[in-house]
C-alpha cells in the first residue's frame, strides 16, 4: 500500500513540477499575451524563419497549430471552442466551408500585395472573386517514375500505367478523388464527371489495373518512392518535387489527357479573433521576397508571379512544376460535387480497394 | 526456482531484439546527414542541434509527459474503483453488460471517440486545451485499467475479506490493508498500459485540443504530409535514452536501497 | 456503512455517464441519418452488401490471427521472464518501446521490411533472395502483434507470478512430466491472465486502421479503416456511426459469450 501511495504521489509531484516549468517556458516565449495570432496549418508547411520575421515586424506573437487532413480541420472549426485566425485548406474544402458559413470575407483593400498573384490563379470556380480565400501554393497530380529501374522508359499518358511490364510496381495515393479522377481522365472523361455510366466504366477500368498496383498508401508514399520500393507512383506534384529532391533518378510528368489542378489557400475561419492581424499575415505572406523564400523552403509551386521572378531559373523554368499554358488548360480543379456524389465516389473507391487482393 | 535453459534465453533475446529493432533503426537515421530514413550519407549531429533550439518542440514534449503522467495516475485510481464496483455485481447478466459498457471506448475507433468528445466538450463549454485533453486521456484509459485489475480481483478469495472483517477490520481497513495490496500487480499493469495509451494517442487528442496546446503525436502526424524531419528522430532518440536511463537507474538505486525493489510491478 | 462504501463509486459512475453513455447516444443517433441529414435506415441496409460483409469478416479474421499470434509469442516470453534475474526490470523494458511514437516505429518497419531493407539484406546473405515482405498479410500481422504484445505479456506475467510454486513442486513430486505439469497445472491456473490479455488485444484489433494502409498498403481493409474513411474523408458520419454501432454490438455479444461465471473459465 505504501508503495502505491508513494508512486502516485511521485507521479503527481513530477507532473505538477513539469507543468510549472512549461508555463514558465510559455510565458518566457511571450505566448500568454492577448496580442497573438493563431495559425492552423499542415505541419512544417511554412518556413519557421518567416514566422519569426513576421513577429519581429508586427510585434504579434504567432501560435502555430497543426492538422493532418482537411476534413479533420473542418470538423474542428465547425465545432468551435478554438480561436484559429488563419487556416490553409485545399480548394474543395473551401467550397464546403463556404457553404457551411465557416469563413469570413477577406478585405482586399487591406492586402495590397494581392496584385502580385498571377491572375491565372484568381477567380477560380471554388471561390469566384476570391472573396474568402487567397492562394498559398498550387500543384497538379501526375505520374512519378524511376526511369533507371524501368530501363529508360517514360510516361506520357495515364494509359501507360496499364502496361503489362509494370506488374506490382505502382503505388497509388490513397484518395478517392485522385484515383477515380485519373481513371476518368484515362477514358477522356472529366474528373468531375457525375454520369453513372462513366463512373462505372472508370471503376471497371481501374479494376483491370489491380495486378499492377503494389499498394495504396498515404504520405509515406514519398519515403517509399525515394527508397525505390516501387518504380512508379501517382502523386501530387508537391510530393513529387520533394521525392525528386531526395532521389535524382525520379522524374515527374503530367499526363497528356489532363489532370487535377489543386490549390492550398489562406482563409480566415469564423473562429478568428484577431481579424486585423490575419489580414496583416496574409499580406505579409504575399510579399514577393517572403513568398519566394517560403516556396524554396516548402518546395511547392507558388502562385505569386513576382515571387516566381525571384526564384532561381532551374525552379521557375521547370515545366514539370510550372507547366506551360497549353497543358494548364487541360488541368481541372475539383468541383464540389455535393455530399451525395462525393460519398458515391468514395463507395466506388472502396469497392475498388476491396476488389484488389 | 529453476533457471532458464539456453533455448529459453535465446528466445528472450530474440523477442527483445525484435522489440527494439525499429527503435534502433530510428536512432541510426537520426545521425544521417542526408536527412532521410533510407540511404545513409554521413554522420551528423545537426538534427540534435535543431531539437535543442526548438523551444516549441520542447514545450510540446513537456505537455505530452504531463498529460501522460497525470491521466494515467488518475485513470488508474478511477479504474480501480470501477473494477471494485463491477466485482460487487454478483449476477452475471448485469455484470457482463457493465463490462461491455466499460469496453465501448476500447472498441470504438479513435476518430469516433475524438469527434464525440469534441461535440461533448463544446456542448458543455469546456475550453479546448489542457483540460479537455487531460479529461479525454483519463476517459479512454480507464477501461484498460479495469480490464487489467479485474482478473486479480476475481482471483481474490472472498474468505480473505471475511477473515479480515472477523479480525475487526473496517471497510476502509479491508480496502487498504487487504484488497489494494493484493491488487498491486494489476494496478501497476493498468498504470503502465494507461501511460502507453496516452503517449500513443493521436486522433482523440487532435480533436479535443485547441488554443495552441499540442502533444507530440499530433505534431508528428501533422508533419507527415511534409515528410517527417530527422529532428523528430533525434528527439525520439533523446526521449528513449532518457526513459531507459530513468528506468534502469531507478531500478538499481532502489534495489541497493532496500534489496527488494520498492516499486516492483509484481508482488514481492 | 453502505453510504460511505458507495461514495468511491462516484468517479467511475460519472465517467460511464459522461464519457461512455454520451458517445453511444451520439453514435446511435447519427447512425440514422444520411449525408444530407435525412432520417434513414439505409446505413444499416448498406451494411448488408457484400462489400461490407466481407470487410466485417476480414476484421474478425485478422483480429483473431493477431490475438492468436500475440498469445503464442507472449506466453513463453512471460513464462521465461518470470524466471530471470531482475525480472521486473526486464518486464519494464518490454513496455518502454511502446512509448515511442507509433507512426515513427511504423516508418521504421517500412524501412526494415522494404525491398532494400535490413531483413531482405539478411535474406540475400542467407541465400533466400529478396522477398516482398511489405504490403503482405505477414507484415500486417507481424506489426500488429508487435504493437499489441505488451498488452498480452503483462497480464500473463502477473498471473504466472501469482502461481504458488509449491503446486508445481507437488505436481513434480507426483511424477508429472514438465510438459504435463505445464498443461495440467500452470496453464489452467493462468487462464485469468490469458483471458485479460486476449480481451486487451482482440477488442482494439477489431478497429485497427492506419497500419492497414502503412504496412498492408490497403490490401487489408477493415471496419476501422472504413469508419475512419467515413468520418474523415466522406464526412458521412451516419455510415461511420452505423458501422461503429454494429462493432459495439458485436463486442458486447463477445463479452456475453466469454462472460464468466467464475474466475477460471476457458477463453473460447
Amino acid at each position: 500500500m505504501k508503495q502505491l501511495v508513494r508512486l502516485f504521489a511521485a507521479v503527481f509531484v513530477v507532473a505538477l513540477g513539469l507543468m510549472y516549468f512549461t508555463s514558465y517556458l510559455n510565458s518566457s516565449q511571450g505566448y500568454s499575451g492577448a496580442n497573438t495570432l493563431t495559425i492552423y496549418n499542415w505541419g512544417d508547411y511554412i518556413d519557421p524563419d518567416i514566422i519569426a520575421d513576421f513577429e519581429k515586424e508586427t510585434g504579434l506573437k504567432i501560435i502555430y497549430q497543426t492538422f493532418d487532413s482537411n476534413e479533420a480541420m473542418m470538423t474542428k472549426i465547425e465545432q468551435g471552442g478554438t480561436t484559429f485566425d488563419i487556416s490553409i485548406p485545399s480548394e474543395y474544402a473551401i467550397s464546403k466551408m463556404k457553404e457551411e458559413g465557416l469563413l469570413l470575407p477577406i478585405d482586399h483593400s487591406k492586402i495590397p500585395n494581392l496584385a502580385n498573384i498571377d491572375p491565372r490563379f484568381m477567380n477560380l470556380s471554388f471561390d469566384p472573386d476570391n472573396e474568402y480565400s487567397i492562394p498559398y501554393f498550387w500543384g497538379t497530380v501526375g505520374i512519378i517514375f524511376n526511369s533507371e529501374l524501368l530501363g529508360g522508359r517514360t510516361f506520357t499518358s495515364w494509359n501507360d500505367l496499364w502496361s503489362e511490364d509494370l506488374r506490382n510496381r505502382i503505388l497509388l495515393v490513397d484518395g478517392a478523388r485522385e484515383v477515380m479522377g485519373f481513371g476518368l481522365n484515362s477514358l477522356n472523361y472529366s474528373l468531375n464527371d457525375t454520369n453513372e455510366e462513366h463512373l462505372q466504366e472508370a471503376k471497371r477500368k481501374l479494376g483491370t489495373l489491380t495486378p499492377n498496383i503494389k499498394a495504396i498508401v498515404g504520405d509515406e508514399i514519398k519515403m517509399l518512392l525515394a527508397g525505390e520500393e516501387a518504380a512508379v507512383g501517382v502523386v501530387w506534384s508537391g510530393d513529387a518535387s520533394e521525392i525528386m529532391g531526395e532521389n535524382e533518378k525520379l522524374d515527374y510528368v503530367i499526363p497528356e489527357e489532363g489532370s487535377n489542378l489543386w490549390f492550398d489557400n489562406m482563409v480566415i475561419p469564423n473562429t478568428a479573433r484577431n481579424i486585423e492581424g490575419a489580414h496583416k499575415f496574409i499580406n505579409f505572406m504575399l510579399d514577393p521576397e517572403i513568398a519566394a523564400r517560403n516556396a524554396e523552403y516548402v518546395g511547392y509551386s507558388t502562385p505569386n508571379a513576382e515571387a516566381l521572378k525571384l526564384l532561381p531559373e532551374e525552379i521557375s523554368q521547370d515545366e514539370r512544376f510550372y507547366p506551360n499554358p497549353e497543358l494548364t488548360k487541360k488541368l481541372e480543379v475539383y468541383e464540389n460535387l455535393g455530399k451525395k456524389m462525393l460519398s458515391h465516389y468514395n463507395e466506388l473507391f472502396l469497392e475498388f480497394k476491396m476488389h484488389r487482393k | 526456482m529453476k533457471k532458464n535453459s539456453k533455448l529459453a534465453q535465446l528466445y528472450l533475446v530474440v523477442v527483445f531484439l525484435v522489440l527494439y529493432a525499429p527503435i534502433l533503426y530510428l536512432m541510426y537515421y537520426s545521425f544521417n546527414s542526408a536527412g532521410t530514413m533510407h540511404g545513409f550519407d554521413g554522420f551528423t549531429l545537426e538534427w540534435y542541434e535543431e531539437v535543442f533550439h526548438d523551444t516549441r518542440l520542447l514545450i510540446i514534449v513537456l505537455n505530452t509527459v504531463v498529460i501522460a503522467l497525470l491521466s494515467s495516475a488518475i485513470s488508474t485510481i478511477v479504474g480501480v474503483t470501477g473494477a471494485l464496483a463491477i466485482q460487487r455485481v454478483r449476477k452475471s447478466r448485469p455484470r457482463n453488460s457493465l463490462l461491455a459498457m466499460n469496453n465501448v471506448l476500447i472498441v470504438s475507433p479513435d476518430v469516433i471517440i475524438g469527434a464525440s468528445f469534441l461535440i461533448f466538450f463544446t456542448m458543455i463549454g469546456i475550453k479546448l486545451g489542457f483540460t479537455s485533453v487531460l479529461l479525454s486521456h483519463i476517459a479512454f484509459s480507464i477501461p484498460i485499467v479495469v480490464l487489467m485489475v479485474l482478473p486479480k480481483l476475481q482471483e481474490m478469495s472472498p474468505t480473505l475479506i471475511d477473515a479480515a472483517k472477523d479480525l475487526g477490520a473496517s471497510g476502509w481497513g479491508v480496502l487498504t490493508k487487504v484488497v489494494l495490496p493484493f491488487l498491486r500487480p494489476g494496478i501497476f499493469t493498468g498504470f503502465f498500459m494507461a501511460l502507453t495509451y496516452s503517449l500513443d494517442d493521436f486522433a482523440v487528442t487532435f480533436f479535443v485540443t485547441g488554443n495552441g496546446y499540442s502533444t507530440l503525436s499530433v505534431e508528428i502526424y501533422s508533419r507527415a504530409r511534409q515528410g517527417i524531419s530527422p529532428s523528430i528522430n533525434a528527439l525520439s532518440t533523446l526521449i528513449f535514452l532518457f526513459t531507459i536511463t530513468l528506468v534502469v537507474g531507478y531500478y538499481f538505486l532502489n534495489r541497493r536501497g532496500s534489496r527488494k525493489p520498492e516499486w516492483g510491478v509484481t508482488q514481492p | 456503512m453502505t453510504k460511505t462504501r458507495n461514495l468511491y463509486l462516484i468517479p467511475y459512475a460519472a465517467w460511464m455517464l459522461l464519457f461512455v453513455a454520451t458517445p453511444i447516444v451520439l453514435i446511435v443517433y447519427n447512425s440514422f441519418f444520411d449525408v444530407e441529414g435525412n432520417f434513414t435506415l439505409d446505413n444499416f441496409q448498406k451494411f448488408l452488401t457484400p462489400v461490407y460483409l466481407r470487410m466485417t469478416f476480414n476484421s474478425f479474421w485478422y483480429a483473431l490471427l493477431i490475438t492468436v499470434f500475440s498469445l503464442l509469442v507472449a506466453y513463453p516470453t512471460a513464462y521465461w521472464l518470470t524466471r530471470t534475474k531482475h525480472k521486473q526490470l526486464w518486464l519494464l523494458l518490454i513496455i518502454v518501446p511502446s512509448w515511442i511514437n507509433l507512426l515513427l516505429k511504423t516508418y521504421a518497419f517500412i524501412g526494415l521490411f522494404g525491398t532494400y531493407g535490413f531483413v531482405n539484406a539478411i535474406f540475400e546473405w542467407v541465400g533466400i533472395g529478396t522477398q516482398q515482405i511489405l504490403f503482405t498479410d505477414f507484415s500486417f500481422v507481424f506489426v500488429s502483434v508487435y504493437i499489441f504484445i505488451p498488452f498480452m505479456i503483462l497480464p500473463i506475467y502477473n498471473a504466472l507470478e501469482e502461481l504458488n510454486p509449491s503446486l508445481i513442486y507437488a505436481a513434480r513430486d507426483l511424477g508429472a512430466s514438465p510438459w504435463k505439469t505445464f498443461r495440467r497445472v500452470v496453464f489452467p491456473l493462468t487462464l485469468g491472465g490469458v483471458k485479460a490479455g486476449c480481451q486487451a488485444v482482440f477488442i482494439p484489433a477489431l478497429s485497427l486502421f492506419m497500419i492497414t494502409r502503412l504496412i498492408a498498403g490497403n490490401r487489408v481493409v477493415t471496419l476501422g479503416t472504413a469508419i475512419e474513411q467515413h468520418f474523415l474523408v466522406t464526412q458521412d458520419w451516419g455510415m461511420g456511426s452505423a458501422i461503429a454501432v454494429l462493432l459495439i454490438i458485436v463486442m458486447a455479444v463477445i463479452m456475453m459469450l466469454t462472460g464468466n461465471r467464475g474466475a477460471r473459465n476457458s477463453i473460447r
